[in-house]
């Protein structure tokens, strides 16, 4: 008897070694490939070696730093004004959003009171930009998914966003329109009327967008249920913004730390409800973005309806020094949470000031759910996050 | 049909040539040459033609202008392509496999070109009358997987073998329901030869085959559609060139005029898929309109009907080319295994399905 069992147990060994050999085959052999930086789906800078078995990944390892810039160290160098054109490059997407942080985070260091008018201008400005970089994530999620045209019709209606721009402060990319205290000129004759017709025309054009794009079938075929980010996950890696509330985590600084103009407005927060898929997956994560533009043109709208009148600037020094002290003041941006956390030590310079990006927590939680996934989802995935490299590179 | 040309010729110049005794074998040699040389230059023709269309059509889809710079409208922008091509240096990366590397546009080319060769494009103008003319179709076109496969293995890169590896797998599973839709039209016609199958489907439009069991050949017809989109890489299948993906597939390493021959292939390819599909579904170069019609227009004039029938031709193929491109300004692109599951899992049951029935349908 105990010859038998001990046959069995060599035949089951055996049987064993072999499972275990068969699956050393099927595996296979794995490879690193380097996707980025000059890969077409990397955004710019990025470098992520991937370990992958034929088409399968396995393990991802996002390499950044090819476009550090020493912002912070920068900072220190310069004084509290100087430092507002190096904000436009943080999100070079969203410039004016980065400027109101910026000076958000100034004004409470030194106790400066902004004008209403100049904080109702932040507002849609800010909000303005943020529906410009989510029309070109719509444009570059489309061609991640091998659509060629919503780019283009991103762009379009983008276009007549920074013509906006143009006319108020001159520039269409890196604006330095805000200014510690308020903005730096007032709005020009005809703003008004050009963005309530723009706001007009958008909105048309959301339901051509969710035609071509949001709702085609393999659209929905490759964003649902692809690159699933669970809320406790999200959480965990301090994953912010537009991403955070695509797995259903209503989190949105507006409403829950009211800033500047936003407790006198209303607008709703979408979250991902995993309509399509599963909740938090890619298609959640992108249409957030596409709900959170209507939520932005009825806050350009209700400001431009309630802009009051009176200075656009506080009285502030071309250099002045804020009290010894420290500051951390955050703001929603279209790429979550930006935060500038300024150490004055009574000087015109900032003694220390560290920037906290949405896109750098955002990207670290794109490693731990591309496990297991083909090499075309990962670049969906990797998409629906929407990160702007500069961000993650200071 | 080249054998009657031929024929023709070498009896012209036995009468009028005298002097000249030249052995018959080298007037088919010159012969073969001289419709070799118009097959290429029709196609690479079309090819620079197809892509400066593509490029309008994409800007009027994108609400852009396109190429409108060069010559009227842009019209000789195609050459301006062609000839930077050309001056292009030409790269060959260290690590590729070098003879392949230099073979593979070839061979691609030449799959696309070799179908040309069986396509009836009027009553009077083709190159050859083969009985066994879909047969041949289907085996030439498999060389473009060969020559996609060798590009994506021998550049040495591997993201070009990835989209090497992605093609065999498409191409090859695509062939499949085109062999079906193949196979129930020559049930139908109870012949492979396409000049038949043309004439088949004489009179007017509703002798069409595309019209003759229905609904039945018109679902045929739409999966031959888009199998023949998957064939030659267009989007929402264009994933061995996918370049959000695999940055460019198998021409990656690929640049100059190696990189247009490539790109020759696809656009000839796209043309000759359309073509097919227009003879076996929508009567090839017969008119649409009924014969009493045509008579009292045109009479039974035989040069006047050929240039007839090639406009007919031209323009259906044309049309379904201009679908292809409309398609893929549209649409986004599957995933692999999406695209397996469409092809065995809906296209291939569909097609046999439709076969089995027509087949059943026929007996009765």
């Amino acid at each position: 008897m105990s010859e038998k069992l001990k046959l069995d147990n060599r035949s089951t060994s055996i049987v064993k070694d072999a499972a275990s050999h068969m699956a050393e085959v099927v595996v296979g052999e794995e490879m690193l490939i380097n996707m980025g930086p000059q890969h077409p789906s990397t955004h710019g800078v990025l470098n992520k070696v991937l370990k992958t078995d034929g088409e399968i990944i396995s393990e991802v390892f996002p390499q950044i730093g090819y476009l550090h810039r020493g912002l912070e160290k920068i900072a220190e160098k310069l004084n509290y004004h100087q430092f507002m054109p190096y904000t436009d490059r943080i999100d070079y997407l969203a410039a004016m959003n980065c400027n109101l942080a910026y000076a958000m985070a100034i004004e409470k260091l030194a106790a400066i009171e902004v004008p209403k008018r100049a904080e109702y201008i932040r507002v849609i400005m800010a909000e303005l930009n943020r529906i410009a970089t989510h029309l070109v994530f719509m444009g570059t999620m489309g061609l991640e998914t091998g659509a060629w045209t919503p780019i283009v019709y991103g762009f379009r209606e983008r276009e007549e966003i920074l013509d906006l721009f143009e006319m108020t402060c001159g520039q269409r990319l890196t604006y330095n329109y805000m200014r510690i205290g308020g903005v730096s000129d007032d709005l020009p004759n005809g703003f008004v009327d050009k963005a309530r017709k723009f706001c007009d025309v958008l909105e048309k054009k959301l339901v051509e967008y969710n035609n071509l794009l949001s709702y085609n079938q393999i659209f929905i075929d490759r964003m649902a249920k692809v690159g699933v980010l669970p809320a406790d996950l999200a959480v965990d890696y301090g994953v912010t913004g537009p991403a955070l509330r695509g797995s259903g985590v209503k989190w949105d600084l507006r409403k829950n730390e009211p800033y500047s103009v936003y407790p006198e407005l209303e607008f709703d927060i979408p979250v991902g409800k995993g309509e399509l898929g599963k909740v938090g997956d890619a298609w959640d994560r992108y249409m957030v973005r596409m709900r959170e533009i209507e939520q932005s043109i009825r806050i350009v709208r209700q400001a431009l309806d309630k802009l009051p009148a009176g200075d656009v600037r506080a009285k502030v020094g071309r250099i002045f020094k804020p009290a010894q002290g420290e500051v951390y003041v955050r703001a929603e941006n279209p790429r979550g949470e930006l935060g500038f956390y300024v150490v004055s030590d009574g000087s015109a310079n900032p003694y220390r000031l560290k920037i906290r990006t949405g896109s750098f927590n955002n990207l670290s939680a794109v490693p731990p759910i591309s496990k297991g996934m083909m090499i075309s989802d990962f670049v969906i995935t990797l998409g629906s996050f929407d990160v702007v490299l500069p961000e993650i590179d200071r | 049909m080249l054998k009657e040309y031929i024929d023709a010729i070498k009896s012209f110049a036995e009468q009028n040539l005298p002097v000249i005794n030249v052995p018959v074998e080298l007037w088919y040699i010159v012969w073969l040459f001289i419709f070799g040389g118009i097959v290429l230059g029709g196609m690479m023709l079309f090819a620079g033609l197809a892509a400066y269309a593509e490029r309008r059509v994409a800007g009027f889809l994108q609400s852009r202008l396109g190429p409108n710079r060069v010559g009227p409208q842009g019209l000789l922008q195609f050459m301006a392509d062609g000839i930077k091509l050309v001056m292009k240096e030409d790269l060959i990366p260290t690590a590729a496999d070098k003879i392949l590397f230099r073979l593979a546009p070839y061979v691609l080319f030449i799959g696309t070109l070799g179908i040309f060769a069986a396509l009836p494009f009027s009553k009077y103008v083709g190159i050859t009358n083969l009985n066994l003319g879909l047969l041949y179709i289907l085996a030439i076109s498999s060389l473009v997987v060969i020559g996609i496969i060798m590009a994506g293995w021998s550049s040495g890169n591997k993201w070009s073998l990835l989209g090497g590896m992605r093609s065999a797998a498409q191409i090859i599973s695509y062939e499949i329901p085109i062999g079906i839709c193949f196979l129930t039209i020559i049930m139908m016609a109870g012949t492979m030869n396409m000049n038949t199958i043309t004439e088949l489907q004489a009179g007017s439009i509703i002798n069409w085959l595309v019209f003759r069991y229905p609904p039945l050949t018109m679902v045929l017809f739409l999966i031959y559609f888009i199998a023949s989109m998957a064939e030659v890489n267009r989007t929402p299948f264009d994933i061995p060139e996918a370049e959000s993906e695999i940055v460019g597939g198998y021409h990656t390493e690929y640049s100059g005029m190696r990189f247009a021959f490539f790109y020759m292939g696809e656009y000839g390819n796209m043309f000759a898929v359309s073509a097919i599909a227009s003879i076996l579904f929508l009567g090839g170069w017969q008119s649409p309109l009924p014969f009493f019609i045509l008579n009292a227009l045109f009479g039974d004039y035989a040069v006047l009907t050929a240039i007839e029938g090639f406009g007919w031709f031209l323009a259906k193929s044309l049309a379904l080319v201009f679908l292809m491109m409309w398609l893929r300004w549209t649409l986004p692109r599957y995933r692999v295994d999406q695209l397996m599951t469409l092809c065995w899992k809906v296209l291939l049951p569909i097609s046999l399905a439709c076969m089995l029935i027509i087949g059943v349908w026929m007996m009765i």
